[in-house]
């Protein structure tokens, strides 16, 4: 017995040590799982901000606004002799047919400017489709018809929302105009202006405010130069004779000239910023409104005046539409108009939304589905401009993808699962294909370029070309799903059916086959999917046309989907960003129902042994 | 024509395949013996012989026919064509062929009226010769099978040579694609380094291929081919794309094969796949419409110059559409570690995030590279991403907030617009093409090998 204390058995991880290295795996152990949760979060929320950025863009696409337009079809414009020849009908002047009947919608607008900025309310291609209209019903020459035809682009952004917030407020107190036409006076009886006076303070301010941090900028700019430039001297008086020197040189006068530009930028911001702050001093004078300030206008009497300058009790303005009498306008009968977006930073003139609002108002121009988008083509318009032709181009382009690639990638699946002798020619065969399916998609362009136009001479932008070459591509892909379902047959069905006396043959193509069949077809769905979304190889061979009409043959110019949305994504206007998200939501809808069809299949047919 | 002649060929072909199985059973029945062959057999053998030789003659006919009729018209023209170049010719050739199929010719004049003239002269004979090659093939073709078929012939050995035969022409097909990609590359390649010497080409540090005069009397700019700055922009923006990729595509894969829950994994796994799917060009919209923007605005915010075309947003985007493809094959790399490693990590103490780090990933290490360096490959011939969020401009910088360009963003540029394949300026797509095709054939050979030669045989 020794008199030592027993020590308590601890258990093992009852030191405060081992419970502290026990705490920290712990959290690492968390941290760790941490990070698994936030990658796939990462990659969830990348989907979800992708996903809802596209539907937000397209979605607005998909819909088009309408004017319906009431044209008089005169026969003697259209069709004098009255020979329902579709000839004849055909070279009348339909732009000036559908001229005339929008400028009846505005009897007292005579002026040559404000008829060409009336025109430009509807889409330009409006007399194309009104003669399209009447070539299909001939029986209309003569009549008034009510024609939909689709508002220009940016009036169509405008009614959507798109271009200026619109703000209305009822006038409080009585409003006299000087006149019915041109520059008038307006003046009210009480302060009815004092809230534009006050927005426009607001706006100078925000402005100052811009000019202000643009000078800082600039200025930081200056010193990092200043600082910078005594070193770059030094540099190039000490710069031996030669590359060098040369580029010492081209760097000191590339940063001398942008010193210099900044200088001259800040002077003329100090100038801005000058006469903003007095503007904003200076109390009860009449303000200026111009280009970078919000558009005001007052309706009053039926008419639209654009007001120019205002003060608290009156302001000028120009007559847009003249109103139908002068007399004085009670308090709560006129109405002021703000288009909050400053005309300068929005590419539709105030005219032209005054224009459409006279319109919108006789509830003419309404929204519907847009068929230019769903049936038309390629247009530089973006109103008329639509995803039909590409996506049949797409269509027919599959079709050949498929014809081609299906038959020659199961056949060669059979042949390297079932008949090859293992050697080095099957080896060969085996790793080039791995390797096919690694290439990068724009070589086999290279090559179809290479091959089918210039060897072949196959004619360019032709869906046979774009079929063959995607058909190259998805090859790899088929081959290697067929060999996967094919393997997945076990060999005891193969041998059954040789053991009652099949041939080999027999064996694989009435027994092995069918059942790999659902497995096949998945593979080769998911590389059709592939194919339909392919882009880069299609530019090799031309695709990138500008295709207005249904592609009727496999060796007409077509274009394809994926390629539309490559065209339109450079395309500037802002609707044509819109219509490529939208057409990327139409080729999303086909890729989701392709893969949905394969999964389906998948589930239905799959068989386990 | 050809799709007459094809469509009548079939017809043939189904007619002589019931003849044949009906005289292979009539023969059977006469003479009291039991046919070697199924009856269907006997009725391929026929339709095929008859068929097949003819509709060879058509395809073949058709691939020449054009060419020859091109040559022979235009040579009866020859005396008014001595001022003609090749586009002209192109263009007298398309218009002839409009007005003698009733379409819509570009110009309308004598000279092209007489090429009409020879055409449908020539056309007229050309088919009529056709249809009675055609008709003789078939009756030969015919003939011959139909002498052979008797109970004893074996045609359903012949049928399945003729079978095993098509199956090996088309496992051929993936091998003469190879062949015609390196053939195709290479030859323009050749052209291309007789114009501007390889060594400028590898090691040159200027790319202002546009610089390149129109025409040989154009005071053209000099026109650099240097390689470099491409294969920086291209590593530049692909070193980018890993650094995102790599880490969200290796985790995800771990916490879906290790950690989630079915719920979790039934969410998870469908997000991966979707972002597989979306096709590239519709990422490349994504990175030029919001990713690029946000990036500069949030540059400037914090006082950087950022380009708007800048390697950072194609780089980003690049990267995001890379991992899936790194969390499939890492997630298959993962489950191919057997369950008795983990196991055993676990039964020693082991938490599960010290077996993942010590135990399953050195043991699926060689998988894992393979994936990412094929990642990398992928990364590298990636064309609608960086040709439109990335630049044009060749600038030899890496800094990710500017602009570089990409050796396939350069292709593109050069293939779409007008192509001479007589200027360096086209030939120099063909020239990067190789290069960048050695690139990722060198890559995939690299993985493959890697996961060979270090991969831990389990069981």
């Amino acid at each position: 017995m020794t008199d030592a204390p027993i020590a308590r058995h601890t258990g093992l991880h009852t030191t405060a040590g081992a419970r502290a290295k026990l705490a920290a795996r712990y959290r690492s152990e968390a941290i760790f799982k941490g990070f698994g949760i936030g990658a796939l979060l990462v990659a969830g929320l990348f989907l979800a901000v992708f996903l809802s950025t596209i539907v937000r863009e397209g979605f607005p696409a998909f819909f088009q606004n309408y004017l319906a337009l009431e044209i008089d079809l005169r026969q003697d414009e259209i069709d004098p002799q009255n020979t329902r020849d579709p000839k004849v009908i055909g070279a009348a002047d339909f732009d000036a047919v559908v001229r005339t009947a929008l400028q009846a919608q505005y009897p007292g607008v005579t002026e040559r400017l404000e008829r060409r900025a009336i025109s430009n309310v509807i889409s330009s291609g409006s007399g194309v489709l009104v003669r399209r209209e009447v070539l299909a019903n001939p029986g209309w020459i003569g009549s008034k018809r009510v024609v939909h035809v689709p508002v220009d682009d940016l009036i169509d952004l405008y009614v959507k929302g798109y271009m200026t917030a619109v703000q209305r407020t009822k006038g409080t107190s009585e409003l006299e105009v000087s006149g019915l036409r041109g520059p008038v006076e307006l003046s009210s009886s009480a302060n009815s202006f004092s809230g534009i006076v006050d927005a426009i303070k607001v706006q100078i301010l925000g402005r100052l405010q811009k000019a202000r941090a643009e000078v800082a900028g600039r200025q930081r700019v200056v010193a990092q130069l200043e600082t910078g430039l005594p070193g770059l001297m030094t540099t190039l008086s000490d710069a031996p004779e030669g590359a060098s020197r040369v580029e010492a040189e081209r760097r000191v006068s590339e940063q001398t000239k942008t010193l210099e530009t900044a200088r001259s930028e800040i002077a003329a911001l100090n100038a801005t910023i000058e006469n903003f702050e007095r503007r904003l001093r200076a109390a009860g004078q009449r303000e200026a409104l111009d280009r970078d300030l919000s558009s005001y206008f007052v309706r009053i009497n039926g008419g639209v005046i654009k007001l120019t300058n205002v003060s608290a009790s009156g302001a000028q303005g120009v007559v847009l539409v003249p109103p139908q009498t002068a007399a004085a306008a009670a308090p709560g009968s006129w109405e002021l108009v703000r288009h909050v977006t400053p005309e300068s930073s929005r590419r539709l003139p105030d005219r032209e939304i005054i224009y459409a609002e006279s319109l919108i108002e006789r509830g003419l121009v309404t929204q519907s589905l847009s068929r230019e988008f769903f049936l038309g083509g390629a247009s530089r318009e973006p109103e008329l401009a639509g995803v039909g032709v590409a996506v049949l181009g797409s269509l027919i382009t599959l079709v050949i993808t498929l014809g081609l690639s299906f038959p020659i990638g199961v056949a060669a699946a059979i042949y390297l699962e079932e008949f090859a002798p293992k050697n080095w020619i099957t080896e060969i065969i085996e790793v080039n294909i791995n390797n096919l399916a690694a290439v990068p998609s724009i070589i086999f362009g290279l090559l179809g370029l290479a091959v089918f136009l210039n060897v072949f001479e196959l004619p360019r932008s032709a869906p046979l070309v774009g079929g063959l070459v995607l058909a190259l591509m998805t090859l790899p892909i088929i081959i290697i799903a067929s060999r996967a379902a094919i393997r997945a047959v076990p060999p005891s069905i193969k041998e059954a059916a040789l053991g009652v006396g099949a041939s080999h043959q027999q064996a694989v193509f009435h027994h092995v086959l069918p059942l790999a069949m659902p497995g096949i077809l998945t593979g080769t769905i998911l590389g059709m999917a592939h194919a339909l979304g392919e882009t880069a190889p299609l530019l090799m061979v031309g695709m990138v046309a500008f295709v207005v009409d249904y592609p009727r043959s496999f060796s007409d110019a077509a274009t394809l989907l994926p390629v539309q949305i490559f065209m339109w994504a450079d395309f500037p206007e802002m609707a044509f960003q819109q219509k490529t998200a939208a057409a990327i939501i139409v080729l999303l809808v086909f890729l989701i129902v392709m893969n949905l069809a394969a999964i389906l299949l998948r589930r239905r047919f799959e068989r386990r042994w | 024509m050809f799709l007459w002649f094809a469509a009548v060929l079939v017809v043939v072909a189904v007619v002589a395949w019931s003849t044949g199985m009906r005289r292979a059973r009539a023969l059977s029945a006469v003479r009291g013996q039991q046919l070697h062959s199924l009856p269907s057999y006997h009725g391929a053998w026929l339709s095929l012989l008859t068929a097949g030789p003819a509709f060879l003659l058509v395809v073949v006919w058709s691939i020449l026919a054009p060419r020859f009729e091109r040559a022979q018209v235009l040579g009866q023209l020859s005396s008014s064509l001595t001022d003609f170049g090749p586009a002209q010719l192109d263009g007298l050739w398309r218009d002839i062929l409009a007005i003698a199929h009733g379409g819509t010719p570009g110009v309308r004049d004598a000279l092209r009226d007489q090429g009409v003239l020879a055409y449908t002269q020539l056309d007229l004979w050309l088919n009529l010769g056709l249809l009675l090659g055609v008709l003789a093939l078939v009756v030969m073709g015919f003939l011959f099978a139909w002498g052979k078929i008797a109970p004893a012939f074996r045609a359903r050995n012949r049928i399945e040579f003729v079978v095993k035969i098509a199956l090996i022409i088309c496992s051929a097909i993936a091998v003469l694609t190879t062949i015609g990609i390196v053939l195709s590359l290479v030859r323009e390649s050749f052209r291309f380094f007789t114009m501007v010497s390889p060594f400028d080409f590898l090691f040159g540090l200027t790319w202002t291929p546009q610089q390149m005069a129109f025409r040989a009397d154009q005071a053209g700019g000099t026109a650099a081919f240097g390689f470099i700055p491409l294969l920086v922009g291209t590593l530049l923006i692909t070193t980018i794309a890993i650094s995102v990729a790599a880490p969200l595509g290796l985790l995800s894969a771990i916490y879906l094969s290790d950690y989630a829950s079915p719920r979790v994994r039934a969410i998870g796994k469908p997000v991966l796949e979707v972002l597989a799917g979306i096709p590239t060009v519709v990422y490349g919209f994504f990175a030029a419409l919001t990713v690029a923007p946000f990036i500069r605005n949030s540059g400037q915010t914090l006082g950087l110059t950022v380009s708007s075309e800048s390697a950072l947003a194609a780089g980003l985007v690049m990267g995001i559409m890379i991992v899936p493809f790194v969390s499939s094959l890492s997630d298959d790399v993962l489950n191919a570690v057997p369950q008795s490693l983990r196991d055993g990590s676990a039964g020693l103490g082991a938490t599960k995030s010290e077996t993942i780090r010590r135990v399953v990933l050195p043991a699926a290490l060689p998988g894992i590279v393979s994936a990412l360096i094929l990642a990398i490959s992928r990364a590298i011939g990636e064309t609608m991403i960086v040709v439109m969020a990335a630049g044009l401009a060749a600038n030899l910088t890496l800094n990710p907030l500017e602009a570089v360009t990409t050796v396939t963003v350069q292709i593109g540029t050069l293939l779409t617009g007008d192509q001479e394949f007589d200027s360096p300026k086209t030939l120099a797509a063909f020239g990067l093409g190789l290069v960048l095709f050695i690139f990722t054939l060198c890559l995939n050979i690299i993985a493959l090998r890697v996961v060979k030669k270090y991969r831990e045989a389990y069981d």
